[in-house]
């Protein structure tokens, strides 16, 4: 027997155990129900295909997903071999040793070629532990026929004022259009993220470089004031109630002349077979207070991670790079089109000249540069994070301080009274919890 | 003597039945009709009834993403497990409360029911450490435990309502006649209890059925359950109200159906002993 086939041999062994391994392995994935992860969903197949690595998903709300993700990774359980987590929990988790460095991908796949804002906000200490599947930030909706009608256009980087005007001039209750639309729902993640970036355009922070709140300070009172009368005279009945969904339902009827959320409604509102105003929809950079140099606008992303407690680090990292590659960005674009690539994660998304002809990809990019996560105020904080800050006791502070706010919208107390409460709140758990 | 009624009486107790029946029954009736609407119909404002096109795009949609049949399995032999063993637990349980009392058998009984005033997220990271430990995570047989602990007071306490309307003299007859425990509580006692039996039976395999925290928390791929088919459809980022409504509607079917043909045991037995 020559050496050339005892090398042939021995090659077709390895290759064939590598590919009976890889058909035993299983990876168990925890993700969010919306349209780009279930899209991810549908390619899992070509997957599969590729590495002989199966996938099984669990499909959670938002906000049960993060609590049983929570439970899991605290006592090492070992459910998950991937987790869909946000921006706020990614640099949190990393610090505490919950999730593995994904420092080692791949030459092929390009670590570099992240976009950097969605970078720095999932690195811990520089680095990396969590891969971006989409990114968004957040921007101005605006029906561009109700704007030509008022005679007026909007700026490239509007400021409050202008979105007052603007939606004085859009407002017609007898036609059944609300000037503006805008997140009044109490939870840190709805209400709460808003009216925190709206602080920050108006100079407001949460805490000053020694952790104490800054509630009591005449930013927030304004920010807050600004808001509440905005909302009353030319926003939607019942506002304190109204999310993302609430909202998109609204502007995708035609009954907002102006929107401000999250870029990846983008794809939403300009989709036909949805949105009744899918042709006369523009895009402009969230807006600020005149005079103050922070905009209004957030930042986050939709990150896959792997738990320090998996037994299959090396196929969910082989699903992470393929699911947040370029080759997944070119595959969806080639079956559904690249207005429905996922958004806001590789700077070469951006340059590819189709995607660039799609009309809210600019405004998108221009959104996500415009949010550093480092320095989301206009004076110094001790915190990482625009909409929210990332230390673990946030999510609970902000959900009571967010139901405060929405039961000024909802007109039960006033601006004053709620922040009042707010600064007690705060102050009280960051005492607690040791501040 | 039945006292006589008028014509008008009744109807007006009919109109407020039927009133009170259709507003119950009607978050669930619009949850089937938003399953049949396209996405932008289910959202419209002011909403649609009657008037849409229906479709049934959402079921198809849901029944390719999801293996419906897998999480209605685990529905049922969650449900039914936790409740049968709930049920051979309690029929002792019950039995010893109402026929042999002691002193403290009232205090007992009071602090069973306070055990379900424990918020169940109090006690979610000592269960979920335990099941690691034992390899429960993600199995139905964990979940058959803990929901049949879940409910366990509800059904020891319906138990010996229902017990306490059966005459003593009845079970010491048969134990005159010789009968032994076993007997006495298998051949006398329980055909004597069954439209009670039955009832809380049914009522706790609902409530299993529904339960949604244990079974979200404690679950991922092979236990998961309709209540994590559901909650797979909610998204606070998108749209999804019709394909949610359709899953919710198959989700609720099996229950539904039950339901519908067991009223009868259902409405007896909940008012066993109501009228003596």
């Amino acid at each position: 027997m020559s050496i050339k086939r005892v090398l042939g041999a021995s090659t077709a062994l390895t290759l064939c155990s590598a590919a009976a391994f890889a058909q035993d392995t299983t990876i168990t994935i925890a993700t969010v129900n919306n349209g780009d992860m279930i899209r991810m969903q549908s390619y899992t197949d070509t997957f599969t295909e590729q590495t002989g690595i199966a996938v099984e998903w669990v499909t959670l709300e938002e906000n049960v997903l993060r609590q049983r993700v929570t439970t899991d990774i605290t006592t090492n359980g070992g459910q998950f071999d991937i987790m869909t987590i946000g921006m706020y929990e990614t640099p949190i988790w990393g610090a505490n040793d919950w999730l593995i460095p994904l420092n080692d991908l791949s030459e092929d796949y390009d670590a570099e070629d992240i976009l950097p804002a969605m970078r720095n906000g999932l690195s811990h200490d520089g680095t990396l532990y969590a891969a971006p599947f989409y990114g968004e930030s957040s921007m101005v909706m605006y029906r561009t026929d109700l704007m030509e009608q008022a005679g007026l256009e909007m700026p490239q980087a509007p400021t409050w004022e202008f979105i007052r005007e603007a939606a004085a001039a859009m407002d017609d209750p007898e036609n059944d259009i609300n000037g503006i639309c805008l997140r009044g729902k109490a939870g840190w993640g709805e209400g709460g993220a808003f009216i925190t970036v709206t602080g920050n355009s108006f100079g407001a922070r949460w805490f000053d470089e020694d952790w104490t709140a800054q509630f009591d300070q005449p930013e927030w009172n304004e920010a807050l004031t600004f808001f509440v009368n905005l909302m009353n005279d030319y926003g939607p009945e019942g506002y304190a109630t109204n999310g993302f969904n609430e909202n998109l339902s609204l502007f995708q009827q035609g009954k907002c002349g102006m929107w401000i959320d999250a870029t990846v409604a983008a794809s939403f509102v300009t989709n036909p077979t949805d949105s009744t105003v899918a042709d006369s929809v523009g895009f402009a950079l969230a807006p600020n207070k005149e005079g103050i140099d922070k905009r209004s606008n957030w930042l986050w992303a939709w990150a896959l991670a792997i738990p320090a407690g998996t037994q299959k680090e090396d196929a969910a990292k082989q699903f992470i790079e393929w699911a947040t590659s370029k080759e997944y960005i070119e595959l969806v674009a080639a079956n559904e089109g690249w207005a429905n690539v996922p958004p806001g994660a590789r700077t070469s998304l951006y340059e590819t000249p189709e995607y660039q002809e799609v009309p809210f990809a600019a405004m998108t990019l221009e959104s996500i540069k415009a949010a550093d996560p480092n320095n989301p105020t206009v004076d110094p904080v001790p915190y990482v994070g625009i909409q929210f800050v990332a230390i673990p006791e946030f999510a609970g502070i902000a959900t009571q301080v967010s139901q405060e706010f929405s039961a000024v919208y909802a007109g039960q107390q006033s601006v004053d009274e709620a922040l009042e409460k707010a600064q007690a709140i705060t102050t009280e758990e960051m005492e607690a919890a040791g501040y | 003597m039945a006292r006589a009624v008028s014509t008008q009486r009744k109807a007006l107790n009919t109109t407020v039945a039927w009133t009170i029946g259709l507003l119950i029954f009607f978050p669930i009736l619009w949850t089937i009709l938003t399953s049949f609407k396209t996405e932008a119909q289910a959202i419209a404002s002011p909403p649609i009834f009657i008037g849409f096109d229906w479709t049934l795009e959402n079921y198809a949609v849901v029944q390719e993403r999801s293996n419906y049949m897998r999480f209605l399995w685990n529905s049922v032999i969650i449900a039914g497990g936790s409740t049968i063993l709930g049920i051979i637990i309690a029929v002792p349980a019950a039995w010893s409360m109402a026929f042999v009392p002691s002193k403290r058998t009232k205090d007992i009984l009071l602090w069973m029911l306070s055990t379900k005033m424990l918020p169940a997220v109090g006690v979610l990271y000592p269960i979920y450490l335990l099941f690691i430990q034992m390899g429960l995570l993600d199995s139905r047989a964990g979940l058959v435990v803990v929901l049949m602990l879940i409910n366990l007071p509800i059904i020891v306490w319906m138990l010996y309502t229902y017990f306490r309307e059966i005459p003593g003299e009845i079970l010491e007859a048969a134990r005159m006649d010789g009968a032994s425990l076993r007997e006495e509580l298998l051949y006398i006692l329980t055909p004597m209890a069954v439209p009670g039996i039955a009832s809380t039976l049914l009522l706790n395999f609902i409530l299993a059925w529904n339960e949604a925290f244990w079974t979200l928390n404690l679950t991922a791929v092979d236990a998961a359950p309709l209540t994590a088919f559901i909650a797979s459809y909610s998204s606070p980022e998108g749209l999804f109200f019709a394909k949610l409504s359709a899953a919710s509607t198959m989700a609720i079917a099996p229950i539904l159906i039950l339901g519908w043909f067991s009223q009868k045991q259902l409405v007896r037995g909940l008012t066993f002993g109501a009228v003596k």
